[in-house]
Order: structure tokens, then C-alpha cells, then sequence
């Protein structure tokens, strides 16, 4: 059997809005994966160090403040420089489709946005993992 | 019951709870007219604050907004004014909720995003510039800062001539439901509440017009609690407040009258009248009771609504009109002092024109053409609303027992109470709508398939964060820097002391220091809240 999902469910930026993280982290729990939930007020730095110092499957942020276009192109590129680009970057918020599709293009893995049902989130996290595993 | 063919749904409240087919007297048995409900106007208030309510004066519509650097949301502030909103509401950017400067490198990505970005006592002169500040009402969103400013826009009003006395509005200034809920904390509780007493004491003799506290159970309800836990929070809060302000040898009376609240409105019609109904009388009778106030002003629960953020959808954007439509009828069915509805579009973005246009365009649809207005309290005496007044009183009653066993609003908010409770309604919730036992049209039923949204989004582009950091360095080199170091010389001794802070942050922003030097000095003294991070 494979081993255990770890996740890394992270909030960057300055934002309090802490609900969207922690039901995802509490339903990705729930569908059997490890979980760890960095809390609030996080720079792309303390998130990549936690990633690689807990050695995570999978980093999700949650960004309801605007800043994703500056968080997640940083974390993806902190996460190259450290050798760390087998970890899915994942996340969602409020985020307007053409900027999803700019993410994706740039390397972030699939975004979410409000109104997800938590249990397409966990699936698509279990056939992410599957696939980076695979090709290790 | 006859086994007559029932819906498939779930005949309980947004909030979970259990709601009967019909309501009847028997539900009402023991309510008492004058003790529980009262003419408006009279104690405990449970229908009203005021004995014509609307038929005297319309509530203040009152749209939140800001974006940009001042000079962007200074022309949305004269288009709402121009159609005829009546009192400003200023959101902030974050780094300026946070008290970081726009040139700080925490602030990347953020400045003048999710609201307008203020630095210096310069940008509070160009965000209301042509406002004239003895003929508007402003609120002011801002919490851990908002000594910082408040004293901007003290000053704001000193160079147009406007005393402090003639100002009129609102700070926010709500930190313990930020340890609760909205999580925009710079230092820890105690020093917070400090600075909060402060203010209060400052204001009571010198912005004698101004709302010093808005208790907010906003942000708690969009955190993810119940309709009964935003109730029995924001209430705790208030009270605590109160306990506050009486601790630091204020007498109840001096500052009661000036504390104001916020509330939430969702979607469960009947369960927000009843909210907002049984507030007013919950603080009535504490006030009266438990806390000894005898001016009838510090009896009365004066509050600002805002519709559910939540509770919008990005699918089906133009639903939301029509959601925030019902939500700003039950504030006004519920007494509201003033409101704020939110545009069809925020689940996407801030606010375009049109959106905001449409938003305080069903304001005045509510106040001119639905009559609603023109009764005070036309639900008082409905068997369901009663009923549920009475069981959101008890419920509150309830957690305020269990507050009071963990030691208190700090004590709990340090034992993580209040943020496991909301977190769990929050899961609870989103449960309820992924096993489709809660219907959200257009999210889990009803869907669009193959749905393109398409509306205007405003985009706030990264060239505001360099204008911004270009009028800091301008500021910055026009000021005198000696003026600017004993101003915050003169903080920091104050604030390792016991002096009243107001004077000194005045002091500061006259001198054009920037927010992120006098929240600094307060960092150094007071240092910062770090929250152990727990979900449910």
C-alpha cells in the first residue's frame, strides 16, 4: 500500500480568511490524508522551508486576498530551488478563471475556486500524487 | 400527522437548527408584552431603538468600499455620494490593517488590492479630498490600527476647519473578534484592549459624535458560525468590552452610549430578524441589569448590517442580486441603524461600478418602493418570529454560562474556544451542502452546465503599489525628520507607560510619520499574537 498523503494546507498573505483552509484541511483529514495546517500570516519562504522540512506530497494555499499572482509563481519557484518540484502546488480562493489558467501555464497544478466540493479536491490531490509518484 | 407526500429537504436553518411546520400561541406561552418586547422606542427595545424607526429617518446606506491608492477611491467615495449613498465606508488594504507601510516587503502583492492603501496623514488628506467631514458620516473598517487612523482623520478634519467635535462615524476597533475570527491581530489581547480603552476614554471628551467600537459579529458569521454563535459572540465581546472600559475607572455611562454593532445577514429570513431582535434586547438588559447603566442610551443597541459575503456564489453571479436582495430585507425588518449590500460580484473580485451601482440601487428599491419602511417592526407578534427571539435569547444565554466557566472572553479566545466552535459549524455546514441536504442554486443544484461567467471584474494592477511607494518616499523626504522622531519618541514612552496613546499618535501623524513607524514603536513595546493554528 502507498504511503499516507502528506499535506501541507498553507495560508499566505496577509488575509485572516482562514475558513476555506481549514474545512479543506479537516475534509482532506477526513479522506485519510496527513495533514498539517501552517496557520495564518505565511511568506512563500516559511511555506517552501515547512514543505521540505516535513517532506509533503502535496502544498495547498489558500488565497483570498488578490496576492496569488505574486504567492504562487514565488512558491513554485522557491520550491525549483530547492529541488522540491516533484511537490503538487495546489490551492484555491478567490481566484478569476484567466488567472488560474495563467498559473497553470506557468507550472502551478490545477487551482479551485469557491463553490468546490471538497471531495473533488481530495480526488484529484490522490490522482496528482499517483501520477508524480509514478514517475519518480 | 397525516403521511401526507413531504419535499425532499431539510426543514431546519441555515444554521442547523430544527424548524416546526407551523407556530402557534403555544409557542409564545409566557411572553409577557411589556417585559419581552415593549413599544419601540422603550425598554428592552426588542422592536426597535426608536418609536417611528423609518418613519423618521431612513437607515444610513452606507456601501464599504476602497481600492487603490486615495486618489482612485476618492472618485468611487464622490460617485456613491453622487448617487446618493449616504455616509462613507472605508475599506483598508491589508498591509494597512496590518500596519505595514506599502513599501514593506510584507506588503508585495497586496497594496491597494483589497482596499485603499493609507501610509501617511498625506493620503488621508487625498481620500477625502473635497469630502467635506462635517457633512458626511465615515466608517472606518480598521482594527489593530485604528488609533492611527482615527488621529489621521482627526487631522484630516483640523485642515479643513471641522472640529473634532462635529465628526461623525466609526472605527471598527473590534480586536477581540479578530482573535476570534477575522484574524487581523498586530499585538496581543491585553495591550489591544488597552489601546481600545484609550480610544474610548479620548473620544468620550473629545469626538464626542464618533462610535468607538463597532462590535462586530460580521466577520465571525463569514468565519463560518452559526446565526446563534455570531448572536452570543459578538455579544460576549461587547460585554467585555464594557467590563473593560469600567475596569480602567471609566463610569458605564461615560462610554456605553457610543459602542455600536454589526451584524451579519444570511439567507434563513426569519432566523436573522430574530437575531437581530433578540440583540437588542439580550444588551438591554444587560446593560440595565448586570452592568448598571442608567443612561438610556447605553441600554440601546444601535447596529450596521452587512449582507452575507458568504453567502454569494461565483456560479450564477446575477443570483446574488437577488440573494442580497432578501438579506437586506430582513436587516431592515430587523431594525438596522444602517446597511451595506454587497455587489453580485465579490465572489470574483472587488466591486465594478455596475455592481456597486445595482447593490445600493436595491437599497432604495427596499426604502421606496416595498412599504416595508412605513411600519415599525410589522413581524412583532408573528408566533415564528417570537418564538425564535425567545430561543436565540436562551441560546446565548447559554454560551454566555459557557464563556464564563472558561474564565472569560480572553481567557477563551486563548483556550481557542471560540475559533474550534466556528470551525466545526464551518465543516458542519460544508457538509450539509456536499450531501445535498442544504440546496445552494446554482453551486449544488440547479447548475448551469458548461456555465462561462462573463462580467466586468475590477483589476487592481501592480503600477498602484509603485504610485503608492512613490508618494511614501515623497512624503518621507518633505517632513522634517527630527519632527518625526520625537513624535514617536514621544509614543513609545507613552505607550511603555500609562498615558493616554491618542494624544501621541495625533502628534505623530501631524508630523507625517507613516503608520508602519507608530504600529512599529507599538510592536517593539507590545510585541505580536501568534495563534497556535488548530482547525476542527
Amino acid at each position: 500500500m502507498a504511503d499516507r498523503i502528506r499535506v501541507l494546507v498553507a495560508k499566505p498573505g496577509l488575509d485572516g480568511h482562514d475558513r476555506g483552509a481549514k474545512v479543506v484541511a479537516s475534509a482532506l483529514r477526513d479522506a485519510g490524508m496527513e495533514v498539517i495546517y501552517t496557520g495564518l500570516h505565511q511568506t512563500p519562504e516559511m511555506i517552501v522551508n515547512a514543505a521540505v522540512q516535513e517532506d509533503v506530497d502535496v502544498v495547498a494555499m489558500s488565497i483570498l486576498s488578490g496576492a496569488h499572482m505574486t504567492m504562487f509563481p514565488r512558491v513554485l519557484e522557491l520550491l525549483r530551488e530547492k529541488g522540491a518540484d516533484d511537490v503538487v502546488l495546489t490551492g484555491g480562493g478567490i481566484i478569476p478563471k484567466e488567472d488560474m489558467e495563467t498559473l497553470e501555464g506557468q507550472g502551478v497544478d490545477r487551482l479551485f475556486g469557491p463553490g468546490t466540493d471538497t471531495r473533488d479536491i481530495a480526488a484529484y490531490i490522490r490522482e496528482a500524487v499517483a501520477k508524480k509518484r509514478g514517475g519518480r | 400527522m397525516a403521511s401526507s407526500k413531504r419535499r425532499d429537504a431539510a426543514f431546519e436553518s441555515v444554521s442547523g437548527e430544527e424548524v416546526a411546520p407551523l407556530y402557534t400561541p403555544d409557542d409564545l406561552a409566557g411572553l409577557d408584552y411589556q417585559r419581552d418586547l415593549g413599544y419601540p422606542g422603550e425598554f428592552p427595545y426588542t422592536r426597535g431603538v426608536r418609536h417611528n424607526m423609518y418613519r423618521g429617518r431612513l437607515w444610513t446606506m452606507r456601501q464599504f468600499s476602497g481600492f487603490g491608492a486615495p486618489e482612485d477611491s476618492n472618485r468611487r467615495y464622490k460617485f456613491l455620494l453622487a448617487h446618493g449613498q449616504t455616509g462613507l465606508s472605508v475599506a483598508f488594504d491589508l498591509p494597512t490593517i496590518m500596519g505595514y507601510d506599502s513599501d514593506h516587503e510584507r506588503a508585495e502583492g497586496e497594496v491597494g488590492v483589497c482596499g485603499v492603501a493609507i501610509d501617511t496623514l498625506r493620503d488621508m488628506e487625498t481620500l477625502f479630498d473635497g469630502i467635506p467631514l462635517d457633512k458626511v458620516s465615515t466608517s472606518m473598517t480598521i482594527n489593530a490600527p485604528a488609533a492611527v487612523l482615527l488621529s489621521m482623520y482627526i487631522c484630516v478634519g483640523e485642515k479643513q476647519g471641522v472640529a473634532s467635535t462635529a465628526l461623525r462615524g466609526t472605527i471598527q476597533n473590534d480586536l477581540l473578534k479578530e482573535y476570534i475570527a477575522q484574524k487581523s491581530w498586530i499585538f496581543p489581547p491585553r495591550p489591544s484592549l488597552r489601546i481600545i480603552t484609550d480610544i474610548m476614554s479620548y473620544c468620550a471628551r473629545e469626538v464626542p459624535q464618533w462610535n468607538t467600537i463597532s462590535i462586530s459579529g460580521y466577520h465571525i458569521r463569514e468565519a463560518g458560525s452559526t446565526a446563534l454563535q455570531e448572536l452570543a459572540f459578538t455579544l460576549a465581546d461587547g460585554f467585555a468590552y464594557v467590563e473593560a472600559g469600567i475596569a480602567a475607572g471609566m463610569d458605564v455611562d461615560e462610554f456605553a452610549p457610543r459602542l455600536s454593532y454589526f451584524f451579519n445577514s444570511h439567507m434563513d429570513f426569519f432566523e436573522e430578524i430574530a437575531k437581530f431582535r433578540a440583540a437588542r434586547r439580550i444588551w438591554a438588559r444587560g446593560m440595565r441589569e448586570k452592568y448598571g447603566a442608567k443612561d438610556p442610551r447605553s441600554w440601546l443597541l444601535r447596529f450596521h448590517t452587512q449582507t452575507a459575503g458568504c453567502s454569494l456564489t461565483a456560479q450564477q453571479p446575477f443570483n446574488n442580486i437577488v440573494r442580497t436582495a432578501l438579506e437586506a430585507l430582513a436587516g431592515v425588518l430587523g431594525g438596522t441603524q444602517s446597511l451595506h449590500t454587497n455587489s453580485m460580484d465579490e465572489t470574483l473580485a472587488l466591486p465594478s461600478e455596475q455592481a456597486v451601482h445595482v447593490a445600493l440601487r436595491t437599497q432604495q428599491v427596499i426604502a421606496h418602493e416595498s412599504g416595508v419602511p412605513n411600519v415599525t417592526d410589522p413581524l412583532g407578534g408573528s408566533y415564528y418570529v417570537e418564538a425564535l427571539t425567545d430561543r436565540m435569547e436562551k441560546g446565548c444565554l447559554e454560551y454566555f454560562e459557557k464563556i464564563d466557566a472558561l474564565g472569560g472572553v480572553v481567557a477563551a479566545i486563548e483556550r481557542g474556544f471560540f475559533q474550534r466552535e466556528i470551525a466545526r459549524a464551518a465543516f458542519q455546514y460544508q457538509r450539509a451542502l456536499e450531501e445535498r441536504r442544504r440546496i445552494v442554486v446554482g453551486v449544488n443544484d440547479l447548475v448551469d452546465e458548461g456555465e462561462e461567467v462573463k462580467i466586468d471584474l475590477l483589476k487592481i494592477g501592480p503600477e498602484v503599489a509603485e504610485r503608492q511607494k512613490r508618494a511614501l518616499a515623497a512624503v518621507k523626504q518633505e517632513r522634517s525628520a527630527s519632527a518625526v522622531e520625537s513624535a514617536l519618541a514621544g509614543l513609545r514612552s507613552a505607550a511603555t507607560g500609562s498615558d493616554n496613546l491618542m494624544p501621541h499618535f495625533l502628534a505623530c501623524c501631524r508630523a507625517y510619520a507613516t503608520e508602519g513607524e507608530m504600529i512599529g514603536v507599538l510592536r517593539e513595546v507590545f510585541g505580536e499574537y501568534r495563534e497556535p493554528p488548530t482547525y476542527w
